[in-house]
């Protein structure tokens, strides 16, 4: 790189500002947003310069949203809450039914494994909608709509294809013969896949819960569908600010700094382990 | 009591049979090197051993027990990988560390094992170090340190010594067999280094295609191989052999090599009248100017020192190339060119050219 020359490296800086500007202005406009009054945010032309207020928020928290045409309550936070459960319930569940499934896919060639594994991830060929109507009969039959039971369980649709492709392919990249040492060491098939498998797959399993987390948490038509307004998450919660006396931008701008947050801290989180290498240099390649 | 004992071993995979009928009994406190070319299936032998694949026909008896289809954690054994196949997100110590554990002991016991084998094979100083951390001469003792750590009755390496450097492997070459019979182990060391395995094993079980081709110590191996097969896998440079015809005449044997006639000596009659191949190890031929007695004409086409030893490199009359290897100081003066090459015929072998069998007995 030292050798490129200064209008090179000029050019360089150019485009990456301007890829980040592009990407990036969006999310700091929605920031700024989050902290105006509607007729602020409604303003031509808009502008940078404004007088913050938290009332936003405020509204959002308190539940109370203060309109010109009265006051009208907002269940955000509860949708919030919701997002919250269902995403990490389902995420949690996936990752404890599909990280022992991708080991078994991974390590054990029994009779129709990559038919069961093909099968899994063909639930994420349909488009939702096609699911969805025959999986709500069924549901109000079996008495799981508007539960977060149903809910969890569709989830898995989301989730559990993604955990079990992703880690199945980190547990394929481990070296068996590091699981047949520690098992040849008197450990049992079960301790090997607890304290070799998991923790060396972990950097696997962490990209891929990261990412069902963002997918569940992103869904929308899951649950505007099967669940009813106390059950609903942010995503169809954020429908209740098209309200009759318009659209309440400040809040939207408010709700999605509110949503955004807790996936945000997730990927922060998740991070240390996404970066871990993979093999660590234990085998001699 | 046989410690390890196999009987008719086979398996097979998709692509072919891999092992066949293998019949193997080792001793307590022996070490044996299973020594053959690459693809032999040296490494399925000890997979099957270890319990990581399961034999299609035969038994695997360990300390007298039949362990054919136990779990691999019952078995009792210590293995060494030969990509060293440490816990890369675990410490030296631990992966020390991870056979004694397994086993219920207290802190204090495992502590004291693990520094015991530690001091003994020198990575006392790197117990600390994840196995990125270390050097391949240190991956290499730590994966031999967790083999020998609980002191286990049988070990199996896998060729342990291939991955490391020339230097440090000569160095393990030399320790490793007092290392190994100060832990009381039964070992079986597969490596397809014949050096390796002369210098480690009490036995070798050469191991060609499958089969046990011989099982003998490597005094006998190298004196008396069985087979073409198995005298070629021994010596460096590889045995000369020369097509030759002999002939049943007064004083035993004859043969004719390069124009000359050659004694054989009385030891290999029954090879009279058929097609033979006469091996010659490359220290048994003398290689000087004069004629002589049984000797026959050679070429000296080239003539590497290597120190110790001047290597020959030879043509006879019929176009054959033979080496020779000579001690060192004695042919400072040896140039290429015409000469004759002799050999006692005491120390020469007679492999029959069809099947491939040694004729005759040797000392």
């Amino acid at each position: 790189m030292e050798h490129s020359s200064r209008a090179e490296r000029v050019l360089r800086g150019v485009l990456i500002t301007a890829i980040l500007v592009f990407f990036l202005f969006p999310i700091l406009w929605i920031f700024l947003m989050s902290f105006q009054t509607n007729e602020e945010v409604l303003r031509i032309p808009p502008s940078l310069f404004f007088k913050p207020t938290l009332i936003n928020y405020a509204s959002l928290i308190t539940g109370k949203l203060q309109t010109a045409a009265g006051s009208l309550d907002l269940a955000f936070m509860l949708n919030l809450w919701n997002s919250v459960l269902l995403s990490t319930l389902s995420v949690a569940l996936s990752l404890l039914l599909g990280v022992p499934a991708a080991y078994a896919f991974a390590r054990f060639k029994f009779r129709g494994s990559e038919d069961i594994a093909f099968t899994l991830l063909s639930f994420r060929f349909a488009p939702p909608l096609l699911v969805l109507l025959p999986l709500s009969l069924y549901f109000q039959d079996i008495g799981l709509n508007d539960t977060y039971v149903g809910l969890i369980w569709v989830y898995q649709l989301i989730a559990l294809p993604l955990i079990l492709w992703i880690v199945r392919g980190y547990f394929e990249d481990i070296s068996p013969d590091i699981e047949y040492a520690y098992r040849i060491a008197g450990h049992s098939w079960l301790q090997t896949f607890l304290r070799i498998a998991v923790p060396l797959a972990r950097p696997g399993i962490a990209a891929a819960g990261l990412l069902a987390f963002i997918f569940c948490w992103n869904n929308f038509v899951f649950a505007l569908i099967l669940a009813s307004a106390d059950k609903q998450p942010v995503t169809v919660g954020a429908l209740a600010f098209v309200t009759a006396s318009g659209i309440q931008y400040g809040q939207i701008a408010a709700a999605i700094v509110l949503s955004i947050t807790p996936t945000l801290a997730l990927a922060l989180y998740a991070q240390r382990y996404l970066v871990e290498g993979l093999s660590l240099g234990a085998v001699k390649g | 009591m046989a410690q390890i004992e196999l009987k008719s071993l086979s398996k097979a995979f998709k692509t072919g049979k891999v092992l066949d009928g293998l019949d193997l009994s080792v001793e307590e406190g022996e070490i044996v090197c299973i020594f053959g070319p690459s693809g032999a299936g040296k490494t399925v032998l000890l997979r099957l051993i270890a319990g990581v694949e399961e034999p299609d026909a035969g038994a695997i008896f360990l300390e007298g027990r039949d362990a054919t289809d136990a779990a691999p954690e019952r078995r009792g054994i210590g293995i060494a990988f030969q990509n060293f196949a440490l816990f890369p997100h675990m410490s030296a110590f631990d992966n020390i560390a991870s056979a004694l554990t397994a086993h219920g002991a207290t802190v204090a016991t495992i502590k004291a094992k693990v520094d015991k084998v530690a001091a003994m094979l020198k990575i006392s100083h790197v117990l600390n170090h994840e196995p990125r951390a270390l050097s391949n001469g240190q991956k290499q003792r730590t994966a031999l340190a967790r083999a020998l750590a609980a002191d286990p009755k049988i070990v199996l390496l896998d060729d342990p010594l291939r991955n490391v450097d020339a230097k440090l492997r000569y160095e393990m070459r030399l320790e490793l067999p007092s290392l190994l019979r100060a832990s009381d182990a039964t070992v079986l060391y597969v490596t397809q280094d014949y050096k390796e395995a002369m210098a480690i094993g009490d036995r070798i079980a050469v191991l060609i295609d499958g089969r046990f081709e011989q099982v003998a110590t490597p005094a006998s191996i190298y004196r008396a191989p069985v087979s073409v097969g198995v005298a070629r896998l021994f010596g460096d440079p590889t045995i000369n052999l020369i097509p030759v015809n002999p002939q049943a005449g007064g004083d035993g044997l004859s043969c004719e090599i390069s124009g000359a006639k050659v004694g054989l000596g009385a030891a290999q009659v029954e090879g009279a009248g058929r097609s033979m191949l006469l091996g010659l190890r490359p220290e048994s031929l003398v290689v000087n100017d004069d004629a002589g007695l049984g000797g026959f004409p050679v070429d000296v086409v080239a003539v590497t020192p290597l120190n110790e030893k001047s290597v020959l490199l030879m043509r006879t009359r019929d176009g054959q190339e033979i080496f020779a290897s000579e001690a060192g100081v004695e042919n400072e003066e040896r140039k290429p060119g015409p000469a004759f090459a002799r050999f006692d015929p005491a120390r020469a072998l007679m492999f029959d050219e069809a099947s491939g069998a040694c004729i005759g007995s040797r000392p």
